[in-house]
């Protein structure tokens, strides 16, 4: 079973000079549900975009992208906005913690827009992060890593069936990423999400069975990478 | 709900010293909105609808203001005498219920000294039904002897007690050089009227006949009592009649004859309608008062404004990451509408505090001044208007960041801003 099906999607922004530059143009994209791909993509090679897109954060020119058998795409965009709280986790680079919230307000906010705030598995998944003990520590107390950590609790606070991780390594030294990575994927697992990595670290992207260069997806590739 | 509470809370505390401001602009202005209207509306009430005792006062030939102001609320000077067959003769009218004379001139470290009969404590009804009475241990002056009652307020400010003496001094305002030899016992304490009466020293009116130094002019030659001599009617002048009525509509009657027909005295009728008069005057005063109260309520409101709006920038990644997570446009749009209307109800609330300080002090001031009281509790539509509307307005406000927040743009905000 698919959770995240894209047929013949393209983006296009318009550039200062008026001209519109396509960066994406992919044919077809799959993922099956519980399943873990990472996509290699050098630096704006699109690669944000093309998971903003997923989210429903960007629209895309034309294509459709099915989520959780939910057309994206098709939806207006308060639906959109309500379907990715509830099917899509994301986690960022730069982890994109709320400073002025503690490590389980910022898990419980990703719950309010989901399927509800619920204190105990926000606990729970704190402690399965390892961060059991530092719950209500906000992120300038935590270190990078833990952090990142936090960020990984929250992409997973609403079950979702798809988590996106936009270069979730990219800031951690390489212990530390290796242990993010790990976690992730653990997580992910224990969760039953699918997960879908891009980063152009090799170290990283070595650890998965099933890479796909975005270029190689992509029909515009190499002319914008 | 929640939701919005931890938005709203967490927002104020990350922002809480711009909040911690506009709170107290906000409750500067919502205080001062209700301590205008609720002072005007309990000071035109106090001094133009309040129960006086009495329905006329008939003076010397001048204005009816002054003689309202000297003789009810004991501020201003006298206008002028009137001479004591005057008062005689208008005791006598049948329509007439109760004619107390006043005899004004001197005063006891600045609370005035009104020299008067003893009906003042038996016959007049400052209230429908109520009295002067006295506190126990006290007793109304003798006419023959150098007493004193005093009012409550006097007693409490000058710490004068029964048995106590004091010198009164000439003039309405106190000057240590102008002490009269004179000795005066304080014989009774009147009870709180919560009324000018409170600031008033009462004497016999020969007392005052006999203030060394008073010449007396009734007859139109300077007349000074000498003591053990009798003073003949003639002499005597009164600085003003009080007057209670069988009837109000007499008041109409007597105000024709002396105001319409007469050149010697003047009829201060209706008391409320001499001091409404005053204030139709000095309605520019109220009008400025609110003007800057408004003036205030729109700082604060601009305040609410560029306070919040202040912080958007910081927070446009906020927004983006909470649509990210997947809030909708409109939730965020609310959390900001509704941190607005946050700030504008702790003002508000606070306002009553401002507004409690305020009538507080303009209270303590006027009682101070006049003898008469407010009441900072007293309901008043103010209280309900001035907070609603600070919300409203707040809320009002808050569209304008809310808008921009609105317009956050998600995909471009969810990277870190250099």
């Amino acid at each position: 079973m698919l959770v995240l099906e894209i047929s013949g999607l393209k983006k296009s922004f318009l550039g200062p000079d008026g001209q519109r530059t396509q960066v994406l143009d992919i044919p077809y994209f799959s993922l099956e549900a519980g399943a873990e791909a990472a996509l290699r993509g050098a630096s704006g090679s699109g690669k944000s975009t093309f998971l903003n897109i997923i989210a429903g954060i960007l629209q895309a020119d034309s294509g459709t992208v099915k989520v959780a058998g939910q057309e994206f795409t098709e939806l207006p965009e308060a639906e959109r906005d309500l379907a990715r709280g509830r099917h899509i986790g994301y986690i960022f680079q730069t982890f994109n913690l709320l400073q002025g919230y503690t490590a389980l307000e910022n898990v419980l906010l990703g719950m309010h827009f989901g399927r509800g705030a619920d204190r105990a598995r926000a606990e729970t998944l704190l402690e399965q992060v390892g961060l059991g003990e530092r719950k209500h520590y906000r992120p300038r107390q935590l270190s990078i890593g833990q952090q990142q950590r936090v960020a990984v609790a929250r992409a997973l606070a609403n079950k979702p069936e798809l988590v996106l991780a936009d270069e979730p390594t990219g800031n951690l030294d390489q212990r530390n990423a290796e242990e993010a990575l790990a976690l992730i994927r653990e997580t992910c697992r224990r969760q039953g999400a699918a997960l879908l990595l891009v980063s152009h670290a090799r170290e990283i992207l070595t650890q998965f069975e099933k890479v796909e260069e975005l270029d190689a997806l992509n029909r515009v590739g190499a002319a914008n990478s | 709900m929640r939701l919005f509470l931890l938005l709203i809370s967490r927002s104020l505390r990350q922002h809480a010293l711009s909040a911690c401001i506009t709170i107290f602009s906000v409750a500067l202005a919502s205080g001062l909105l209700m301590a205008v209207f609720s002072l005007k509306t309990q000071t035109h009430g106090a001094f133009t609808g309040g129960e006086v005792g009495f329905d006329a006062v008939l003076g010397a030939r001048g204005s009816q203001l002054q003689l309202v102001l000297n003789t009810i609320f004991h501020l201003e000077t006298s206008p002028g005498n009137i001479p004591w067959s005057l008062y005689q003769a208008i005791k006598q009218r049948p329509s007439v219920k109760l004619a107390i004379p006043y005899a004004v001139g001197d005063n006891y470290h600045g609370f005035r000294i009104v020299g008067t009969t003893k009906d003042i404590f038996t016959d007049f009804e400052y209230q429908e039904g109520k009295k002067f009475k006295l506190q126990p241990g006290g007793e109304l002056f003798d006419d023959t002897r150098a007493d004193a009652v005093i009012g409550s307020f006097v007693a409490q400010r000058t710490g004068l007690k029964v048995n106590d003496v004091f010198h009164p001094y000439h003039g309405l305002l106190f000057n240590e050089l102008t002490k009269h030899s004179e000795e005066y016992r304080v014989v009774g304490i009147l009870e709180p009227t919560n009324s000018p009466s409170d600031r008033v020293i009462w004497i016999p009116i020969e007392g005052l006949f006999r203030m060394g130094g008073h010449v007396l002019r009734g007859t139109g030659k300077e007349f000074e009592a000498k003591p053990g001599e009798p003073i003949p009617d003639a002499a005597k002048e009164v600085s003003a009649v009080m007057l209670k009525f069988t009837s109000p509509q007499y008041g109409f009657t007597l105000s024709q004859e002396i105001n319409g027909d007469g050149k010697v005295a003047t009829l201060a009728w209706p008391i409320g309608n001499v001091m409404a008069d005053l204030f139709d005057k000095i309605g520019w005063l109220d009008r400025v008062l609110a003007l800057i109260a408004y003036l205030v309520a729109a700082v604060a409101i601009g305040s609410i404004l560029a306070s919040i709006y202040n912080t958007m920038n910081e927070r446009r990644r906020e927004f983006a990451l909470l649509r990210a997570l997947g809030a909708r446009k409109s939730t965020v749009f609310s959390a900001i509408v509704l941190e607005a209307s946050a700030i504008a109800a702790l003002g508000s609330l606070c306002g009553f505090v401002v507004y409690a300080f305020i009538l507080g002090a303009a209270a303590f001031i006027i009682r101070s001044q006049t003898g008469v009281v407010l009441d900072v509790f007293q309901p008043h539509w103010v209280m309900l208007l001035a907070p609603a509307g600070m919300l409203l307005a707040g809320a009002a406000a808050g569209t304008v960041p809310a808008m921009k927040a609105y317009r956050t743009d998600v995909a471009t905000n969810l990277t870190p801003l250099s």
